[in-house]
């Protein structure tokens, strides 16, 4: 029955070509403007780490003064170099990471290189079992190698071709920012998206190229990125000697995350905070209230607000505008339908009945959509390669996954399909003898 | 024009005269918002900085390693720069504009108040800053060389040094003081001591939205001499734009060759960072712009297969009513007014439905609301779309022979 009512629809195409194209192109055009948008939105909207992305947790603290208090404001997104390295001493979660952005300029040894800039990552040693971090070679450092300030190195895959060519850099010694530093581990292909552990730079982007151990870095004062928040601690509060980045500066600037195996393990850890941060008001540190979060890696993407609001903007727009190429194609099937009324009567004079009819009309509304839905991916891989051409920093992300393709395809068909209902309502409402009467 | 035999047509044919309501009250209520936000970010856009861009360059360059001559080199690089055929002036900053990284402060009227009066972007620079950026003082005067203050002394620890003296942009100065003579007057922002406002700048915006797009004026300038170490931006006002790339290549090999172990960041020039700060709001305008029109097609397309589809089925009526007298004129009208009719229901619900569309886009995009002038723009736009749409097949049926009636199909 289904292959008859298909041919039916055919033959009711090229019978009324101009229409059809009209449906095809309507359906053609949401479909292509939705499902660019969706697979974009669908990109920068995964889970950047599926495998454990509800036991990795960022924590935060309010160690602020009372100046510009609002009650049931969030508190700080970042951490303060006293409290990231208190927490991590205690390290009461199953693996904890501090870390920063930094910069660094590499002063390769490689003849016809001349010296240039990298952005570097500084954090302690549970950084990479964390976040699952692939090595090509060699290993990362250690607990005891932060403890003791090594001057050791991770590097990437593309910074260890550039600086060694085709041999193996583990062993090899790169000279950064005046300092001397033995690369340990060659980082292979990665890229979270978004970069969830730090969102102040580009978090769709590029990881950075090297990785130093956190205390190494301070040992050394590098240079730091990303963003930093000061407030005044008070008269008197000495300052600190190293500045805005000393232990005791009134200062937010670190990314502090916690590994937490079980739900209980969390709440206990959630427990633990708001203890830290009595002891630290009952020392006079902390002044706020205590106001702590603790936030897995799929509700800390929500908090920050990962998705870019023009995305979100265009997914909006573009299902505002399938909405009315549907109603667009509601209208052109009601007007194919009804002009067919003398041959709907003839078949049910014939003795079809109306549920033969309804599903006659529907077999017709999906083949429309089915064409609509090839003709609409073709029309998304155009916007996705438009996509592709833009200078934005996911652009490069911006392909078609098997599911999107398959989504297309429902959603042409389904769209299709619900477009058809109340016309195939109407034409099933046809009665015979009035139809044969005026034919 | 008569139009009850309208109505009563329309009554018999609601279904499809409700879908070409509803494809025109959606399309209205759509293009009425992305009108808006199309407007919202060209204002954006146009945003005037205050800075001279079409002669102003950035040549950033950074150093490896920490140096402790930062201060006397910064110096020697600016003379240097001074020194470059085609450099009119020469100054150093923290920030510019259209760049991302900022340095914002609280700027608060008393000593101990809790919360500030607003945040502002701080510039830092010394006498040099405003002439060579071209900010234009509407008040007061610039920097005197005894007002600036050392970088290294301030930034030690427990040090008590501070500025003294603020310029602040006419946007924050107003905001302070609306309708009063602001020069003289006392700000809080950085240290224990009042900054005295001696000089404001018609403009100068912050480098980024930081804040949100009410806050883009709020800025000010500290009188203080950097050392290159604190973002490296050597910004140079050349004399003819067109030479703005030499100037600059120069630049960097004079920057290099006056001290060993340097980097090179970044050059560029005003406009090249304006553009590209932009670069998201005007694709952004234009992906706005072609959904319109694409709205505009479609729903054009779908009154042309409705009226189409109309005029067919009421041939014989058509026929009938010429045969009874009724004039081309008449029947090309009675198919106008039917589609005014539908349009300007469409209208009416896309009208409400702009407004639902709006309150929500301003809950999660903290957008402003909905001007009334774009609603009667958006409905002029749908009642012409929708008469010219239906011009094609209503002379269709104008064209109709009153023969028809006499026929019996």
């Amino acid at each position: 029955m289904f292959a008859y009512y298909f041919d039916l629809a055919l033959r009711s195409f090229r019978r009324n070509k101009v229409l059809t194209a009209l449906m095809v192109l309507a359906i053609a055009l949401g479909i292509g403007a939705s499902m660019t948008t969706l697979t974009v939105f669908h990109v920068l909207s995964g889970d950047p780490i599926p495998s454990k992305s509800s036991q990795l947790f960022a924590p935060q603290l309010d160690p602020q003064s009372m100046e510009g208090y609002t009650p049931g404001e969030e508190p700080d997104d970042q951490f303060t170099r006293y409290d990231a390295e208190q927490l991590l001493r205690e390290a009461r979660a199953d693996r904890q990471v501090v870390m920063s952005g930094g910069g660094l300029a590499i002063q390769p040894e490689r003849q016809g290189l001349s010296p240039f800039g990298v952005e570097a990552r500084y954090a302690s040693a549970d950084f990479f079992p964390m976040f699952e971090i692939p090595m090509l070679h060699g290993n990362p450092w250690s607990k005891v190698q932060d403890d003791r300030r090594e001057r050791v190195a991770v590097i990437a895959k593309v910074l260890a071709e550039k600086l060694y060519g085709a041999t193996n850099a583990v062993g090899k010694s790169i000279r950064m920012d005046g300092h001397e530093f033995r690369v340990v581990g060659v980082m292979d292909e990665y890229r979270p998206t978004p970069k969830f552990y730090d969102m102040n730079s580009s978090r769709y982007g590029e990881v950075e190229q090297v990785y130093l151990p956190f205390s190494t870095s301070r040992d050394l004062d590098l240079g730091r990125n990303g963003s930093m928040n000061c407030w005044d601690a008070g008269d008197d509060v000495e300052d600190d000697p190293e500045g805005e980045t000393g232990v005791n500066a009134p200062c937010t600037w670190l990314q502090y995350w916690v590994e937490l195996d079980t739900p209980e393990k969390a709440e206990a850890y959630e427990r633990y905070l708001v203890n830290y941060s009595e002891q630290q008001r009952a020392a006079g540190r902390f002044q706020r209230p205590v106001n702590v979060r603790l936030r897995n890696v799929m509700e800390w993407l929500e908090y920050r607000r990962a998705v870019p609001g023009d995305v979100r903007l265009q997914l909006w727009l573009a299902f505002g505008f399938l909405a009315v190429c549907l109603l667009n194609t509601v209208g052109l099937l009601l007007a194919k339908f009804l002009r067919r009324s003398g041959e709907m009567g003839v078949r049910r004079a014939l003795g079809a009945s109306r549920r033969a009819i309804f599903a006659q009309c529907l077999v017709e509304a999906g083949t429309v959509g089915l064409a609509g839905g090839l003709l609409g991916l073709g029309l998304a891989m155009l916007g996705l390669w438009a996509v592709r051409q833009q200078p934005v920093s996911y652009a490069d992300l911006a392909h078609l996954d098997p599911v999107m393709l398959v989504a297309t395809f429902v959603l042409a068909i389904a769209a299709s399909v619900l477009a058809g209902l109340v016309p195939a309502w109407h034409a099933c409402q046809v009665t015979p003898a009035v139809q044969l009467k005026s034919q | 024009m008569e139009l009850r035999p309208i109505l009563s047509t329309l009554r018999r044919h609601k279904t499809a005269a409700s879908l070409i309501v509803l494809e025109i009250a959606l399309s209205c209520a759509i293009i009425c918002n992305a009108l808006f936000l199309i407007s919202q970010r060209l204002e954006s856009m146009a945003v005037v900085s205050g800075f001279d861009e079409a002669h102003l360059v950035r040549v950033q360059v950074g150093g490896i390693g920490t140096d402790d001559n930062a201060a006397a080199l910064t110096q020697s690089d600016l003379a240097v720069l001074r020194g470059v055929p085609g450099v009119e002036a020469a100054t150093v900053t923290n920030q510019i504009p259209f760049n991302n990284s900022s340095w914002n402060s609280g700027v608060n009227l008393a000593r101990d108040q809790t919360h500030p009066n607003f945040s502002a972007t701080t510039y830092m620079g010394d006498t040099s800053f405003i002439g060579a950026m071209g900010l234009t003082l509407s008040a007061g005067r610039n920097f005197n060389p005894d007002e600036l203050v050392d970088w290294e002394e301030l930034d030690k620890p427990n040090s008590t040094v501070q500025p003294h003296v603020v310029i602040l942009s006419k946007a924050a100065a107003d905001k302070l003081w609306p309708g009063e003579n602001p020069i003289g007057k006392n700000i809080y922002s950085w240290g224990e001591e009042p900054h005295r406002v001696v000089g404001v700048v018609e403009h100068m915006t912050r480098p980024n939205q930081q804040g949100g797009p009410g806050a883009f004026g709020y800025s000010m300038l500290l009188p203080i001499k950097l050392p290159y170490t604190l973002g490296g931006n050597y910004v140079l006002r050349v004399d003819d734009p067109s030479q703005r790339q030499a100037v600059m290549d120069a630049a960097e090999k004079a920057l290099m060759a006056n001290a060993n172990n340097r980097l090179m960041v970044e050059k560029t020039t005003f406009e090249q960072k304006r553009q590209e700060y932009f670069r998201d709001d005007r694709a952004m305008a234009w992906m706005l712009a072609s959904v319109c029109i694409a709205l505009l097609i479609v729903t054009a397309l779908g009154i042309v297969g409705l009226a189409s589809f109309w005029v067919q089925q009421r041939t014989r009526q058509i026929g009938v009513r010429r045969a009874l007298g009724a004039t081309k004129g008449q029947i090309l009208r009675y198919f106008q007014t039917e589609n005014f009719l539908l349009a300007t229901l469409g209208i009416v619900i896309g009208m409400l439905l702009a407004y639902a569309i709006n309150q929500m886009l301003m809950g999660r995009y903290e957008l402003p609301r909905l001007p009334l002038p774009y609603l009667p723009i958006g409905a002029v736009v749908l009642w012409l779309l929708g008469q010219a749409s239906v011009l094609g097949p209503a002379r269709r049926a104008a064209s109709v022979p009153p023969a028809v009636a006499t026929r019996s199909v």
